[in-house]
């Protein structure tokens, strides 16, 4: 586990010990009404060795890094590199997240081809 | 005088033992020459080992002590006296620094025991040369400064002047009270500032001990402890005291109306004014920024209608000098500014308001009379948000330190809002609560209790209007929920800072000040007090932020400092200082801009130049000593002769 948090540290270059847990980030975060875990508890969930929580939010994910938590934080916390960092990690695991064979004919017609292109390109391996 | 040294060698319980062999430094050490005693023991600076010090004194005959065990700063004094009791010159003892400077620093036991063995060599060469010394005698001037008309300064001020020695309280606003007398109630028993604070005031103004400068400042600081000379600038106030009889037609009838800074800016004052009714002294001074005779060559309004002529518009600056003996700086604090916190509106927003503007608002005799109505359009908010850690506990953008009174003091708002307006609602962010004090814990339950003052735990990330609310953007940290509140008020726990022009002052005073700005004390634990310029004491916020008991019982502290000095017939100073060898010395006066103390000068003496020593300002830094090129200047028992032995004693085999 210390490994992963280590990874999280060295692909973001932040130091996930400063964080305070004031919350800031998550009462700034315009995006923050769709996310299932608030941006602190993302970092709180990798202080205290539950990465792979984090890394199963749909938090990370929804996260569009316009940086509002990283240019409010006192104590200077990129948290939107920690985001970047966990999606990073998410995706090198070289897990195919989508499957088109499981994909009903129905959703592939009404959906437009971009959503899936994307959709490959992000969650395939 | 034949040496006859004795070396202790202290373990210091494990802190010195763990690293340092202190068996093979007393064995390596009892056989070196001028030693006839050496032995160790476990905690020297003990009852039994002072007493175990002093018996081989007597026992042996020794006549130089050498203890190896912490830094000198902590107990060069305890065993200089050890021997002193015994009837050993003190100079004659000296400190071999072998944790600080050898095991707290080292890992290695065999090279660190070396190291020390080395270390006490050197001692031993230097006490073999160190003279017998007699401390210098300095005179006192039993009469205190105090610089800062606050409750710490009042409190300092009353507690010498009760004592029986003279004060000269200087404070730079028209009126002495300080922060202190702006607040309405204070926590954890909710007493009434001003009915705590004012008589303590009259106090200062009446006692025949005290003499009070207001509306003045602190010019040049010269002289040394217990010597010291003081200029203090009265500035212009135009309005003469002795005239004035304080009956306030001159500011009833004054045509100008500016922001009042006691009621921080939410009501006006005159251009000639008193800050508050309560003022110490109750008399007015002419703002001449504002007044109108100063600005456009008419009105004389107040001239003219003072009974007594007191009007003075040809009143000129005075410059008083006086002479004390020991100085109190009790400089306060300041709010850091609301327009640092650009996402809270950077103070753009009416109804954005720090803490002391709140407190005016709950004041009884406040622009509102203690009703709590909000800058904007006077309606009473029936939602009202306390932030805390408004610029404090943020190294990246703002204040890095806990401001420790914020907690406390929104607390105490939320409750008074509460009593104020019982159907309105209180919402309290704080990151986390800190009520460290007696009663403090208590007080916060209650608010929580019995007034339900809702307490949650996210730091505000955004506060932005909208059709005339406040809209708070935070996170519940603690349900793990967004949230977003509508306000009618929201009261920002800013930061607390040094005083504006603090910078300048210290620069007078030579003491220092840390990164933040606040004043150092000598010592962080056992110092803290006094400063690092003997006779120079602090107390308040000035030296850090704190809350009102805690500045009384520092005040009290800073004036015991000031009276323990006054107790005693003269002062001593440590003669181990610089000397002039007049032989030698030929003027050439390098060593008088270097010295950092201003202890060096060029004396003519029977036609002769010579840079004497002021033994009384010399610290024996050393500088003036290291840079004399003749060799003429000479530090007492740290001799030129000293040095060399010493590092013989480690370089040559």
């Amino acid at each position: 586990m210390q490994e992963l948090i280590d990874k999280v540290a060295e692909l973001s270059g932040q130091n996930l010990y400063g964080c305070y847990q004031c919350g800031k980030c998550s009462g700034g975060c315009p995006s923050v009404w769709q996310m299932d875990i608030l941006p602190n508890e993302v970092i709180r969930l990798v202080q205290t060795k539950r990465v792979d929580d984090a890394l199963n939010s749909k938090t990370i994910w929804i996260c569009a890094s316009c940086f509002t938590c990283t240019v409010r934080c006192p104590r200077g916390i990129d948290l939107a590199k920690i985001m970047e960092a966990l999606r990073q990690i998410h995706l090198r695991r070289n897990v195919d997240h989508i499957d088109i064979k499981k994909v009903a004919q129905g959703e592939i017609n009404e959906l437009p081809p971009i959503a899936l292109v994307g959709n490959f390109r992000k969650q395939t391996a | 005088m034949e040496n006859r040294i004795g070396v202790f060698v202290c373990h210091c319980g494990i802190n010195i033992a763990t690293t340092v062999d202190v068996k093979a430094v007393v064995a390596a050490i009892k056989d070196y020459p001028g030693v006839v005693h050496a032995e160790d023991y476990i905690y020297m600076c003990s009852d039994p080992g002072q007493g175990m010090i002093q018996e081989r004194i007597r026992k042996k005959s020794l006549n130089g002590v050498v203890v190896a065990s912490c830094s000198p700063t902590l107990h060069e004094v305890t065993f200089r006296n050890t021997v002193a009791r015994v009837g050993i010159n003190p100079y004659r003892c000296e400190i071999a620094n072998i944790r600080e400077h050898c095991s707290w620093v080292h890992s290695d036991r065999a090279e660190a025991t070396v190291k020390a063995i080395k270390i006490v060599k050197t001692v031993i060469e230097k006490v073999k040369l160190n003279e017998e010394l007699t401390p210098i005698a300095i005179p006192i001037t039993k009469r205190a400064l105090v610089i800062g008309g606050g409750i710490a300064g009042i409190q300092a001020a009353l507690d010498t002047a009760n004592a029986g020695y003279e004060v000269i309280l200087v404070e730079k606003q028209p009126s002495i009270g300080g922060h202190m007398i702006q607040l309405s109630e204070t926590f954890p028993t909710l007493d009434c500032s001003q009915c705590i604070l004012t008589p303590k005031m009259v106090e200062v103004g009446h006692h025949p001990q005290i003499r009070l400068y207001t509306y003045s400042e602190v010019e040049e600081v010269s002289g040394y402890v217990g010597n010291f000379k003081v200029r203090i600038r009265k500035k212009k106030r135009w309005v003469d005291f002795d005239k004035c009889i304080g009956c306030g037609i001159c500011m009833e009838k004054c045509p100008v109306e500016v922001p009042s800074e006691f009621e921080e800016g939410l009501a006006k004052r005159k251009a000639i004014y008193i800050p508050f009714p309560q003022a110490v002294p109750a008399k007015p001074v002419i703002d001449a920024a504002h007044c109108l005779w100063f600005q456009t060559g008419k009105c004389r309004i107040c001239e003219k209608l003072c009974p007594t002529g007191a009007i003075d518009y040809e009143q000129q600056e005075e410059i008083i000098e006086e002479e004390v003996g020991a100085i109190v700086v009790a400089t306060g604090y300041d709010l850091y500014g609301m327009e640092n916190i650009g996402e809270y509106g950077g103070g753009r927003y009416q109804d954005v308001i720090n803490g002391l503007q709140f407190e005016r608002l709950l004041s009884a005799s406040g622009p509102t009379q203690g009703v709590v109505r909000r800058p904007s359009d006077g309606k009473v908010p029936k939602r009202v948000a306390f932030i805390s850690c408004v610029g404090s506990r943020d190294p990246e953008l703002h204040k890095p330190y806990c401001s420790k009174v914020c907690c406390m003091y929104l607390t105490k708002h939320a409750m008074l809002y509460k009593h104020r307006v019982p159907d309105g609602e209180a919402i309290v962010f704080y990151i986390d609560i800190r009520s460290d004090g007696k009663g403090y814990e208590e007080f916060v339950q209650r608010a929580q209790e019995e007034d339900h003052v809702t307490y949650i735990r996210g730091k505000v990330s955004k506060i932005y209007e909208n059709n005339g609310e406040l809209v708070i953007m935070a996170a519940d940290t603690l349900s793990g929920k967004p949230l977003e509140v509508s306000c009618d008020l929201v009261v920002l726990g800013m930061a607390i800072v040094p005083s504006p022009g603090v910078e300048e002052l210290i620069r007078k005073l030579k003491i220092q000040v840390d990164t933040n700005g606040f004043l150092t004390e000598a010592h962080p634990k056992l110092r803290p007090v006094e400063t690092l310029t003997p006779g120079i004491f602090l107390a308040g916020c000035g030296q850090a932020p704190r809350d009102i008991p805690d500045t009384v019982a520092q005040a009290s502290g800073a004036a015991s400092k000031a009276l323990e000095m006054f107790g005693q017939e003269q002062l001593h100073h440590d003669p181990a200082v610089a000397t002039v060898n007049e032989d030698i010395c030929s003027g050439c006066g390098l060593c008088v801009p270097l010295c950092p103390y201003e202890a060096r000068e060029i004396e003519v003496i029977k036609g002769k130049r010579i840079a004497v020593v002021n033994e009384v300002l010399c610290e024996g830094c050393g500088s003036c000593v290291a840079a004399c090129p003749s060799g003429a200047a000479q530090q007492r028992n740290l001799q030129d002769s000293q040095l060399f032995r010493m590092s013989e004693a480690v370089t040559i085999k």
